[in-house]
């Protein structure tokens, strides 16, 4: 498959295809999860409906691809505490309402803290340049959005302005989730835009270590498909390498420039993902030579003042956690659709467009077909 | 967040870009992007970054595919993703 180009929006080749993975996963003759880690192919994935093309026993599982569905408690924590000391927070619309241990920024915002809504990490800087207050751009995101963040630090931002980095290196978390006791996960599907900037080889070592597939994938429905199909290739001739079905756009070096800058500004460390586990290496934090645009280091933040707060009860129940490990779907989740819903979260899933609660939700809450006839 | 929108490069100032985005007009930072980028080329724009240029022989399957995300209604998550990215890069 590989290389060969695509034809989109053909009914034809879309069902050759889908019929083509029937085929492979009957020859397969069991179950088969597989993952993969990006709010847009699931969003592309209930779009379009393709579940109910998929064979019976191949599971399509949305794991922890949501940059803002883990951001972890105490990171929200930080940039609500920040915004009541009366720092001006940048950030994107999605985090605004991402639960912390007492209150979201949106909360914050209601009792009077400034937060701003930014599109572009750029935007922050020209809010700094534009005000005498200090302005914390809260930045969340994967590798892709780091590498955004990087430029700005590294484009003189002025004397004003810093960052609290929540960033997270997709990598690293799936090693976890491929170890994860009950996990059934047999292959990774990749997600394309990404890997435009890490480059396919960035997984080749995931794989040497897991024995694990990994197919870097579009978010055209056929890409997908297509993406699939190689994956469960790969799975049945046991031969577990990277594979790279979106050759129009990824290269296995990736975006080299961009590389430089990212690993030049940030370097990973280990961290707590929400629900999740600690994932080693999961966090981008600056590196010292930053540490004046770091805001974690240019104010006090006081986290242990909200440790007096328990965290609200229905907190207690969210599956997000599990959900994000494949364990569990949101329809195993008791507040889905009912006291959990996209205008009144309780789980960091329905907040996010890329949140797989949030996505269930639009499609209906199942969008797999199959499964709900 | 991890779905970049593709737009026509216009103008290019030293590190900025002006991209046209189905006829929003706005700037783009060059910082990241992969190859140099002259006007009439187009670039993949992620949170008002250039992280990569389209080859010349992509480009129209790629407009296709955002033609297709972009026929969504509001309620549409790529919909409003994919304009999200297209109104609010400044």
């Amino acid at each position: 498959m590989t290389g060969t180009p695509l034809q989109f929006r053909d009914p034809e080749l879309a069902r050759a295809m889908a019929a083509t993975l029937q085929r492979l996963v009957a020859r397969l003759d069991r179950p088969v999860a597989v993952m993969h880690v990006c709010g847009s192919h699931e969003q592309a994935i209930a779009k379009f409906g393709l579940r109910s093309t998929f064979p019976k026993a191949l599971d399509v599982i949305m794991g922890p691809g949501c940059p803002v569905c883990v951001t972890d408690v105490p990171e929200v924590d930080e940039g609500v505490l920040l915004a009541r000391q009366g720092v001006r927070i940048a950030t994107y619309g999605d985090m605004l309402r991402v639960p912390g241990t007492v209150q979201s920024l949106a909360d914050a915002q209601a009792d009077g803290a400034k937060i701003d809504i930014i599109y572009s990490p750029k935007q922050a800087v020209d809010l700094a340049r534009n005000t005498t207050d200090e302005v914390v751009l809260f930045a969340s995101g994967f590798e892709t959005t780091a590498v955004a963040t990087a430029a700005v630090i590294l484009d003189d931002p002025p004397p004003n302005f810093s960052v609290l980095s929540a960033h997270k290196y997709i990598p690293p978390v799936m090693e976890i989730v491929a170890e994860m006791p009950g996990s059934r996960i047999e292959g990774f599907l990749a997600a394309g835009h990404a890997a435009v900037i890490t480059g396919s080889a960035v997984f080749e070592p995931f794989v040497e270590r897991n024995r694990v597939p990994v197919v870097i994938a579009g978010f055209e429905p056929m890409d997908i498909l297509a993406g699939l199909v190689e994956l469960v290739e790969l799975i049945l001739a046991k031969t577990p390498k990277v594979v790279n079905a979106f050759p129009r756009c990824v290269t296995r070096e990736g975006n080299l420039a961009a590389q430089e800058q990212l690993w030049r500004v940030f370097r990973p460390i280990g961290g707590r993902w929400r629900g999740i586990a600690h994932v080693p290496n999961g966090n981008l934090r600056l590196r010292d030579e930053f540490a004046h645009v770091d805001a974690r280091r240019r104010f006090t933040i006081d986290l242990p003042s909200l440790w007096d707060f328990a965290p609200p009860a229905l907190a207690g129940q969210c599956l997000c956690g599990d959900i994000m490990a494949g364990i569990r779907n949101p329809r195993d989740c008791r507040l889905f659709n009912r006291e959990c819903v996209p205008e009144n979260p309780v789980g960091a899933c329905m907040v996010s467009n890329e949140g797989t609660c949030r996505i269930w939700h639009l499609y209906g809450g199942v969008p797999d077909l199959e499964a709900s006839a | 967040m991890c779905l970049g929108v593709p737009g026509r490069v216009i103008e290019v100032r030293e590190f900025t870009a002006t991209v046209d985005f189905w006829g929003v007009r706005k700037d783009v930072r060059l910082d990241i992007v992969d190859e140099p980028v002259a006007p009439g080329d187009y670039i993949l724009n992620h949170v008002g970054f250039a992280i990569r240029r389209i080859p010349p022989e992509s480009v129209d399957e790629t407009l296709a595919l955002y033609e297709m995300l972009l026929g969504g209604d509001d309620t549409d998550l790529m919909t409003s993703d994919v304009r999200g990215e297209i109104e609010g890069t400044s």
